[in-house]
């Protein structure tokens, strides 16, 4: 028995070198990026080890503050939450009736958005600029969040309506005898019932708005409504040589990701699996 | 005609059902749709964004694409270079690791978490740091190649025309590696065991049943990875923006850089969408020729 446990783990080790160089490729660029941030500005020209000498954790202090990336990092906070808030209530409801009714016109609107998650649009930005600018949205909050929850519904109404495709007819039944309004069924019944497709939808919605640049880049131009994406250019091209405090802002930009990311990861692989099995 | 009929009736019973659909309708008939079918229009005008009036050209700004515009198209090849670059390299690799983890093997989880993590970040972040990390005087690359003694390679990286876009190709891939590992990891997952067994006992050795059973088996994970993939690298934009943005001269150029420099620099609006559309078109045939081979290979 210990003999065959061994021969496993020594025919392993191979595999394990492969992967544990890998791993090491995937992170090292953040762990990069975390050490310049602690470092002096001189020592990155000097200090080339993944040690800081001076730790200087002020330098987070001052990105937040001088660097403005505090009020970045809000925004960006502001964004992602009342896009998701938005898209799951419009996604949810919308797929909810894609699943659980006939009416005239379903299949053309269902197909419509997943047509669009299909049919590449590179070009699109620009007549919804043209667009946001007719409707006083530039450079305006709710100009950055009207597109992005345009953009993050196609998928969520995907997922979420396999979701409720499954949930088997006996509970609407059992609801139906109750008494239950439509809008009760979907608010008590449905929708509880959907909170791991929840977390799916929102893991891809939080990562797509974080890290969106274009659009940004595009409508928001007051510096006191961008997004972290766009104030780290922003930062960029002000302090070209600046390395340790553009690192602090990367690392700030970084990290709410990280911690929503190993919260949620495994709907990160149930969505893939579910999208990689439909194919 | 009674099919109809009865959802007919059905929709008049359950007319309370399309306000559900309506909000997210029109959110994206207003922001989706409707830029989607003006860029088609714009792309026939001559307009810098501002004045009350385009000006109608026709297939003018289609013709200039195709018979002048050679940074447009040596854009486009720098983005055929990096998607080739991803399709072969980074698909292989990703492939290789998820064979490699599907196996009975310990820390399976501990790896997947850590494969995905440079998708999950933003390109500007991943551009940014490598900018940093390819840079001349203070890179850890040069660093590195100095220390082993390999100086004469030592070089401004991103500054050279020579190595500036293999250079972003590499963390195009570098980032976009663990999402094709992701799915080619879930396609082996949905595989059955029984199939590996039954050749087993036919006495089928590892690699056999790797060309036997594993390859067919992902060729719809593989169509999936292949056009995520295309679509990803023909379009990409932030990574090109932070690195070089377009830099040294034209040669990192790539589609969205010249189509986003058109419109918001040269303010050539109707210029830009038609260049959006060229490409837009290229890409879905190459999706649907991908979709094609795919099924072919499939029924086979």
């Amino acid at each position: 028995m210990i003999i065959k446990i061994n021969r496993k783990i020594v025919s392993n080790i191979p595999a394990h070198v492969v992967l544990i160089f890998w791993s090491i490729v995937s992170v090292f660029p953040l762990v990069w990026m975390f050490a310049a941030s602690l470092k002096e500005q001189n020592e990155v020209f000097s200090n080339l080890s993944l040690i800081p000498q001076a730790w200087k954790f002020v330098n987070y202090l001052t990105a937040w503050n001088v660097g403005n990336f505090g009020v970045y990092f809000f925004n960006s906070l502001f964004y992602t939450a009342v896009t998701l808030g938005f898209a799951l209530f419009l996604a949810s409801m919308a797929a909810y009736a894609f699943a659980r009714f006939r009416f005239i016109g379903r299949n053309i609107i269902y197909f419509m958005f997943i047509g669009s998650l299909m049919i590449p649009i590179p070009g699109a930005f620009i007549p919804l600029y043209v667009l946001l600018i007719k409707l006083g949205l530039a450079d305006t909050r709710l100009g950055l969040i009207l597109p992005y929850t345009n953009a993050a519904l196609a998928l969520a109404i995907f997922i979420l309506k396999t979701f409720f495709e499954n949930i088997p007819k006996e509970i609407e039944e059992a609801a139906v005898v109750d008494g239950c309004s439509k809008f009760d069924m979907y608010w008590r019944i449905f929708l509880p019932l959907a909170k791991p497709a929840m977390a799916t939808v929102s893991i891809f919605t939080v990562l797509a708005v974080w890290n969106e640049f274009l659009l940004a880049l595009i409508v928001i131009n007051n510096r006191n409504l961008m997004p972290i994406q766009r104030g780290i250019m922003v930062f960029q091209g002000e302090h070209l040589t600046d390395y340790p405090l553009l690192m602090a802002g990367l690392t700030i930009a970084t990290i709410p990701l990280l911690v929503i990311y190993f919260f949620l990861s495994k709907y990160i692989l149930k969505g893939i699996t579910a999208g990689a099995v439909k194919g | 005609m009674q099919g109809m009929d009865s959802l007919w009736k059905e929709s008049k019973r359950n007319w309370g059902v399309y306000f559900f659909v309506l909000p997210a309708l029109v959110i994206f008939l207003i922001f989706g749709l409707y830029p989607f079918i003006e860029t088609f229009k714009i792309s026939f005008f001559e307009w810098d964004g501002i004045a009350r009036n385009p000006t109608f050209v026709g297939f003018y700004n289609y013709i200039d694409i195709f018979t002048k515009n050679k940074v447009w198209w040596s854009s486009v090849w720098h983005a055929v270079f990096i998607a080739v670059f991803a399709l072969t390299i980074q698909n292989s690799v990703a492939l290789f690791l998820a064979v490699l983890i599907y196996r009975d093997i310990r820390a399976k989880r501990f790896y997947r978490v850590v494969f995905y993590i440079p998708p999950v970040l933003s390109l500007i972040v991943v551009g940014l740091i490598w900018r940093f990390i390819y840079n001349n005087e203070y890179g850890i690359l040069n660093h590195w190649l100095n220390m082993v003694g390999l100086e004469n390679l030592a070089r401004p990286w991103l500054a050279d025309p020579k190595t500036a876009l293999i250079c972003i190709a590499v963390v195009q891939s570098w980032q976009g590696l663990g999402n094709a590992f992701l799915l080619f990891y879930a396609g082996l997952q949905v595989i059955p065991e029984e199939l590996f067994e039954a050749a087993h006992v036919d006495g089928a050795n590892a690699w056999r049943r790797f060309i036997h059973i594993t390859v067919p088996s992902l060729i719809p994970v593989s169509t999936l990875v292949t056009i995520l993939t295309l679509l990803g690298t023909m379009q990409t934009f932030p990574l090109v923006i932070s690195m070089t943005n377009g830099g040294p001269g034209f040669h990192t150029e790539v589609p969205v850089t010249r189509i986003y420099k058109m419109a918001f620099e040269s303010y050539h609006f109707g210029y830009a969408t038609a260049e959006a559309v060229v490409l837009g078109v290229m890409l879905l045939i190459l999706s649907l020729i991908q979709l094609r081979i795919s099924r072919k290979m499939d029924s086979r």
